[in-house]
């Protein structure tokens, strides 16, 4: 197993600036089609759809006219400081890797225990309820121009999560060393879901490298940065901006501010 | 012919009636059998869990018999280390207990995961620093040691028994029973704390996030302790339905008085343990995480009466029972303590499964319910019908009761 610890040298993270983000989904519908996220027959069950990325909608909970409204989408968080699903996993099919400190998921020795699932306080880890294998048969030919041919779909009874795209760092990999070059440029690795934001309110990149996006953002705006659920201590590598208070505060819990129920 | 099969000496119903009581036995596994097919054949969709709820009434029902099954383990202890050899008269029926529950757990656990044909990836793959490696190698083991215990009871059944080489193999088992009864014991120590520990090390679960000792929860040692405080009233409330049923006494009364008593003293140090460690939950890792108690407790189908519930009417109440000496010896009000231990123990694991993923960590996610579907509780009570009817043949055909015809003189 890779160190659970926190990751030095390359850091894959991501920000995400909230004041810019409308959640509009496109991330969402880019993340599901780069990663060949297989659509439920009733995608209105919630809480069995599977959305590697998904967008909250928060409200201020005050009444009209005071109402604000904000989105947060949210990827996998790629903890970095131990995990919370990778050491419970007990076929060690979750790891974080060492370089770059992506937490992977490796469905094909996935036994379906879901006890990562349960770990997870982010909600990032889906389980494939159902087989999506009658579906794709019944579409197959359209569904095989759809098909991204770098990512393997899953199969029933495996957990399946948001990988930060590693098939493009995979591909990005072997451009670098195909062109000669000493480190992965910014433009080599960006995630689907960063390319397909229509406002520009994601950034991808390597948040220890002074010269990536990432870095430079958190760099100088410091003060309007933040994690969700910081005080558990997971480190997340995903960032978000806001200059509003109320989000931030959305963003963990306090013992002194009152919990919402959710939207 | 059939009468050759039940011990000599020994009085039991004829066996048509045997047959008819068997039924509903069947008929639970039946109906827990078609939900399994439906499970396996399409998938977990049959059941009402979802990413939300990824455990549910299983894992419940598995946390819930293998420590009502601790009777095993921790009567084997008592007999053949601590040398209490009025336990004898219980043990057997203790081992076929945990082997009803842990074969069945495991039977349940078969069905629970997504891939159930990479089971075995758990032993190969294994993450070793994952609670639930742990628990499964100790529970694979323990159950292999089970049977070992369980063996020597099967070769002494009436015509087995004739041929001298079962007879010889199962004295010789009898023998060394206290190196299996040993093995039983550390094995279970570690699979019962690390059951505990996989709740306990969910640090980004709140609910169920402990203070770390070393690499273990206080959930480890909790669980231990809860564990044999009930498997043993778990034990008692099985003999008193055997003895009701078929009207005779089984067992000698000081075997029972004693592990009342025993259960009774290691109730009450689990219970003041558990309310130290809610204590400190509170005020340690859940308030470091920014949750006062009534924010677990503040939406949602499951309010602060499991609190009051788990650790009061089934935790308190029972602890006091049994370490009154009245009403130990008060037949009806023992099998009354002892049934509130157990469910307390029962409220325990499902408060700590199901509980625990009913509440948010984000702020802005809501509180969830989870009600199991017709096949998860098809599955889950196919344990009953298959201890059922375990219990009921072995009772029939094998000599479980060293002192039956003694005290039926």
């Amino acid at each position: 197993m890779s160190s659970l610890g926190p990751t030095t040298g390359i850091k894959y993270g991501m920000v995400i600036d909230l004041d810019k983000c409308t959640g509009c989904g496109t991330c969402s519908v880019a993340c599901l089609t780069e990663n060949n996220v297989y659509v439920l027959e009733d995608e209105s069950d919630k809480v069995r759809s599977i959305t590697w990325l998904r967008v909250y909608r928060i409200n201020n909970g005050q009444p009209y006219p005071q109402t604000k409204v904000a989105y947060i989408p949210r990827p996998c968080m790629q903890c970095d400081n131990h995990p919370p699903c990778v050491s419970v996993c007990p076929p060690t099919a979750t790891t974080k890797d060492e370089i770059g400190g992506i937490v992977s998921q490796i469905p094909t020795r996935c036994i379906g225990c879901r006890y990562c699932v349960a770990a997870c306080p982010y909600h990032a880890r889906y389980f494939n309820w159902f087989d999506p294998w009658p579906l794709y048969k019944k579409h197959i030919k359209q569904m095989t121009n759809a098909f991204n041919p770098d990512v393997a779909p899953r199969m029933r009874g495996v957990v399946e999560k948001c990988t930060f795209c590693h098939h493009r760092l995979m591909a990005a990999k072997e451009r670098t060393y195909a062109e000669g070059l000493k480190e992965i440029p910014e433009e080599y690795y960006q995630t689907a879901c960063t390319q397909a934001c229509p406002a520009g309110a994601i950034t991808f990149g390597d948040l220890n490298n002074p010269k990536h996006k990432v870095h430079r953002l958190l760099a100088e705006r410091e003060k309007d940065a933040f994690r969700l659920l910081e005080k558990l201590g997971t480190e997340p590598k995903v960032y978000y901006l806001t200059t509003q208070k109320w989000i931030r505060e959305k963003a963990d819990n306090y013992l002194d501010v009152p919990k919402g129920t959710g939207d | 012919m059939e009468a050759e099969l039940i011990p000599q000496g020994l009085q039991r119903t004829s066996f048509r009636n045997f047959c008819l009581w068997q039924l509903p036995w069947l008929a639970l596994l039946t109906f827990g059998g078609l939900g399994a097919l439906l499970c396996l054949g399409l998938g977990l969709n049959q059941t009402a869990m979802n990413d939300y709820f990824a455990f549910g009434v299983w894992i419940v029902f598995d946390l819930s018999v293998i420590a009502l099954g601790a009777g095993a383990f921790f009567t084997g202890f008592l007999t053949y280390i601590v040398g209490k050899k009025e336990l004898k008269s219980i043990i057997n029926l203790a081992v076929i207990i945990g082997f009803i529950c842990y074969s069945g757990a495991i039977a349940m656990l078969g069905v629970d995961i997504g891939q159930p044909l990479r089971g075995w990836f758990i032993f190969w793959h294994a993450n070793v620093h994952s609670m639930l490696t742990e628990v499964s190698f100790c529970i694979t083991c323990y159950l292999m040691v089970l049977t070992i215990e369980f063996l020597p009871n099967i070769l002494e059944q009436r015509q087995l028994n004739k041929v001298p080489e079962f007879h010889f193999f199962a004295h010789n088992l009898h023998e060394i029973m206290f190196l299996f009864a040993a093995a039983g014991t550390f094995l279970s120590f570690f699979h019962q704390g690390s059951l505990g520990g996989m709740f306990g090390v969910l640090y980004a679960r709140p609910f169920a996030a402990r203070a770390m000792f070393s690499i273990w929860p206080t959930t480890f040692p909790l669980f231990i302790l809860s564990a044999i405080a009930s498997g043993p009233c778990f034990t008692l409330i099985i003999v008193w339905l055997l003895e009701k049923i078929g009207r005779k006494k089984l067992v000698k009364t000081e075997a029972k008085q004693l592990l009342a008593k025993i259960a009774g003293i290691l109730l009450a140090v689990y219970v003041a343990a558990k309310l130290v460690d809610t204590y400190f939950w509170v005020t340690g890792p859940a308030s470091d995480a920014g949750f006062n108690l009534g924010d677990f407790y503040r939406a949602g189908p499951y309010g602060a009466w499991t609190l009051f519930l788990e650790l009061g009417f089934l935790g308190v109440v029972p602890a006091v029972l049994l370490n009154i000496p009245a009403v130990r010896k008060a037949e009806g009000a023992l099998i009354l303590a002892c049934f509130l231990n157990c469910a307390g123990i029962v409220m325990n694991r499902f408060v700590m499964t199901v509980v625990t993923l009913a509440i948010p960590v984000m702020p802005f996610e809501k509180f969830l319910g989870y009600l199991p579907t017709w096949q998860e509780w098809a599955i889950a009570l196919a344990i009953i019908g298959y201890g059922g009817l375990v219990i009921s043949l072995a009772y029939r055909y094998l000599p479980v009761f060293p002192h039956e015809r003694e005290l039926n003189g």
